[in-house]
């Protein structure tokens, strides 16, 4: 996030192409379009996003450009005549029933195969307990004795204030910043168990793909993973309206790779003892 | 469908056209005309007053960090903005037009329940007075979203309560309607008139009425249940006790799906009155139409739990609701097309009532492609929460739903008033609104998908530009609409007078009778060539 961009109080479009090109962390397209994420997950959802854009983009261009072509040729004030005999023709009406849903069926295939694999959470080898709070989360490593509760960072919080005075430009990661990051190693499969303790909140990193509800009383399970090449800080918020301070729950992951990570582990299991 | 009848002269009415004068009028009228005046014009009030929730929501989101709400009270707004927007403006502005122009398009003389008409107005009245002044009670309104979700809706204050009880009034007063709509259509048709040659929006209306009297109900049993969980520790929705908070989704979302074709199914209506007048051409496919509009009402009820994808159900119902969801892009792609077909090969001209349909035509499909990309379970997963969502279900209402009850104010306000209104003004508000609803929406899919979620009143700074240029679209949006109250207030004050059929290729039984249409019409129900 730049703060030059903040600064700008240009014409919106210039605005826009400021924001565009002075980004650093999502940079070109980040700002339009879904983030193609550092997941398996995310990267096929992704591609299953795009498949839908260009489709409806190719319909819309067909449809809207039918549309604009009839405005344009069949204008009374160009002396266009109606044909009031074209009452219907069951010929064009089953085609324009048949095509569609042969479309909808070609879009299907791809989308039930995505979410069986995602749906899959057999063959993890960590598992991480997250439980929504009003207005925070706690993860525990289940297994390992260690839990901490994760809670909006100090800097972002005095900003938020109304009335403040502070200009949220100048704070770090604005809003998605937390005191205590969860840790996750990279390249495996990871299972999070989703629970909540008061209301509904939902767990959500865009680079991930995933969100799930947390839902009090019940657990739900989801599995997300991180590319072995792409270790990192990934930021996302809770995703479920759950009270006042809804906006002001985000979530910040630390991927490692493993080797880091078991060393973070062993280390916060001796904190504990 | 041309009428024989045009001997509704105004002399023949004037000793049935004694009435109370002022207030007592209104208070005591059961004349269908004058009880659907007072439903658009109370649509058009509530119109603004959730647009001024509206506007002070974008105008919190201007820039990040907090100016103006606390975030408690910014839930409130939105919870607010959206019960008003539903039940308060779109709703009652279709029940106004079906009281107008039913009885006009089958030819019957009045609704067939004048007192239960009345009632269940000044029943949606009170109800939101009670909604709105919740507003100011100890605890504040509801803030937990339109969709109600506990546990999170058992955290509202004391006002909680009358929140429940001003939907349960809601719920009556749109129940008795449709009661009223369905036995009015099915009673009182005109000789002649079979169901396939009732006008469009007539049928539209038949099918909105059924869908009314199925889910209603359910609502109402949703929220009683939140209530005696309140109150009574019943625990339905109470994991401790033996409930399940995902149980209220279910029930809402049996409701809140069929509602969404409550409010756009006479939208569909409307639209197939206006293009086939301005294009000079019977509508294509008409029983195409027909068929389109029930398949809709069917597939509305086996589709809902599309809203629920995140809530962790088995992967069959995912696949269920997730597949189910796709087949509603058939009948509307049907619907989409035929209204295509009808301009193909017509002779088209471009009033104020036609341009906000093909308005409708264009924005409405790109909310219908944003609706289709949702259905897809794995990529909702990302877009479910987000503005994406915002985007797409505005795209349906306000560009859809509120354009086309635009085109019909448009579209009747001559037979209403007896005045044609100021075209040119028409024309400004026209382009106006076009050009900023989409200044304000269509960024609002870049926010969703870059990943800012929806119901927050702050955010990330990375989200800064595209929300001030959605904001600055609100305004704009929201102050052309002023245009659209000056004109139809000039317009019911004065203005050059509307012949019988005001449009030169009007069709149907409602342009058969003198503009403004007289008190009472149909006394001598007309015959149907």
């Amino acid at each position: 996030m730049s703060i030059a961009k903040r600064n700008s109080r240009l014409p919106v479009t210039a605005g826009a192409v400021a924001a565009l090109t002075a980004l650093p962390a999502h940079a070109d397209w980040g700002l339009l379009n879904m983030p193609k994420g550092v997941s398996e997950l995310s990267r096929e959802i992704y591609d299953m996003h795009m498949i839908m854009v260009w489709i409806c983009l190719i319909i819309a261009v067909l449809t809207f450009g039918a549309m604009i072509v009839a405005m344009i040729r069949f204008r009374r004030s160009r002396g266009a005549v109606a044909d009031t005999k074209m009452l219907h023709n069951a010929r064009l009406e089953a085609a324009w029933t048949i095509v569609p849903t042969l479309i909808l069926i070609g879009m299907a295939i791809p989308s039930v195969e995505k979410l069986i694999k995602i749906e899959d959470t057999t063959g993890s080898e960590l598992t991480i307990k997250v439980t929504g709070h009003q207005w925070q989360w706690h993860y525990e490593y289940l297994g390992s004795g260690v839990s901490f509760f994760s809670h909006l960072a100090r800097s972002s919080d005095l900003a938020r204030q109304r009335g403040s005075g502070i200009n949220p430009g100048t704070v770090a990661n604005y809003l998605l910043d937390v005191d205590n990051p969860l840790v996750v190693p990279t390249g495996i499969k990871i299972r999070l168990l989703l629970t909540a303790n008061d209301v509904i909140h939902a767990w959500w990193v865009p680079d991930f793909g995933m969100k799930r509800d947390a839902i009090p009383g019940f657990i739900n399970e989801m599995w997300i993973s991180v590319d072995e090449d792409r270790p990192g800080t990934y930021r996302g918020q809770c995703a479920e309206l759950c009270g006042a301070d809804h906006g002001f729950m985000p979530i910040v992951v630390i991927a490692k790779p493993r080797a880091e990570f078991d060393a973070w582990l062993t280390q916060q299991k001796a904190a504990k003892l | 469908m041309s009428m024989a009848h045009g001997s509704e002269a105004a002399g023949h009415m004037a000793h049935h056209d004694e009435r109370p004068k002022g207030l007592t009028r209104w208070l005591t009228t059961t004349n269908h005309k004058d009880i659907g005046t007072m439903y658009l014009v109370f649509s058009l009030a509530m119109f603004l007053i959730g647009g001024l929730f509206a506007l002070l929501i974008r105008a919190e989101l201007f820039q990040p960090g907090l100016q103006l709400v606390d975030p408690g009270f910014y839930n409130q707004l939105t919870t607010v903005h959206a019960l008003v927007m539903v039940f308060g403006a779109v709703m009652p502005a279709t029940v106004g037009l079906a009281n107008w122009m039913i009885p006009l398009q089958i030819g019957a003389t009045d609704m067939a329940l004048p007192r239960m008409n009345l009632f269940s107005f000044w029943l949606l009245f009170f109800a939101f007075l009670l909604l709105i002044s919740t507003l100011f009670m100890p605890g504040g309104a509801p803030a937990a979203g339109w969709t109600f979700y506990p546990p999170l809706v058992l955290q509202s204050g004391s006002a909680f309560p009358m929140a429940v009880f001003s939907i349960h009034m809601m719920g009556a007063s749109s129940i008795m309607g449709a009661i009223n709509v369905i036995v009015t259509i099915v009673n009182m048709r005109a000789p002649g008139m079979t169901l396939l040659k009732m006008p469009l929006f007539t049928w539209s209306w038949l099918v909105t009425a059924y869908l009314l009297i199925a889910v209603m109900p359910v609502f109402a049993g949703g929220v009683t249940m939140l209530l005696t969980d309140y109150y009574f520790a019943t625990s339905f929705f109470n994991a401790a006790g033996g409930g399940d908070p995902v149980l209220f989704q279910h029930v809402f979302w049996f409701f809140g799906h069929p509602e969404v074709y409550i409010m756009i199914l006479p939208a569909f209506g409307i639209v197939s009155e206006i293009i086939p007048t301005f294009s000079r051409k019977p509508i294509f496919g008409y029983e195409a139409m027909v068929y389109a509009i029930a398949s809709i009402a069917f597939l509305s009820f086996i589709v809902w739990a599309h809203h629920m994808f995140t809530v962790g159900m088995p992967l069959a119902g995912q696949l269920f609701f997730s597949l189910s969801t796709m087949l509603i892009a058939v009948p509307t792609g049907v619907k989409i097309f035929n209204w295509t077909a009808t301009m193909w090969r017509g002779s088209l001209s471009f009033e104020p009532p036609m341009l906000f349909a093909l308005s409708f035509l264009f924005l409405f499909t790109i909310g219908g492609f944003s609706g289709l990309m949702v259905a897809i379970a794995p990529a909702d997963f990302q877009y479910h929460d987000t503005y994406f969502v915002v985007a797409h279900f505005h795209y349906v209402l306000v560009p859809g739903a509120v354009f086309a009850i635009m085109a019909a104010v448009y579209y009747w306000l001559p037979k209403w008033t007896g005045h044609m209104y100021d075209m040119r003004l028409a024309k400004w508000h026209f382009w106006l609104t076009t050009i900023f609803v989409n200044v304000l929406f269509f960024p609002q899919h870049f926010l969703g998908l870059a990943g800012m979620p929806r119901r927050i009143p702050d955010y990330a700074t990375q989200f800064t530009d595209w929300n001030m240029v959605s904001s600055i679209g609100a305004f704009g949006f929201g102050l052309s609409q002023l245009l659209f109250v000056w004109l139809i207030v000039k317009c019911a004050r004065g203005g050059a007078r509307a012949t019988a059929g005001v449009w030169d290729s009007s069709h149907g039984l409602e342009w058969t009778v003198p503009s403004p249409a007289p008190y009472h019409t149909f006394e001598k129900a007309p015959e149907l060539r």
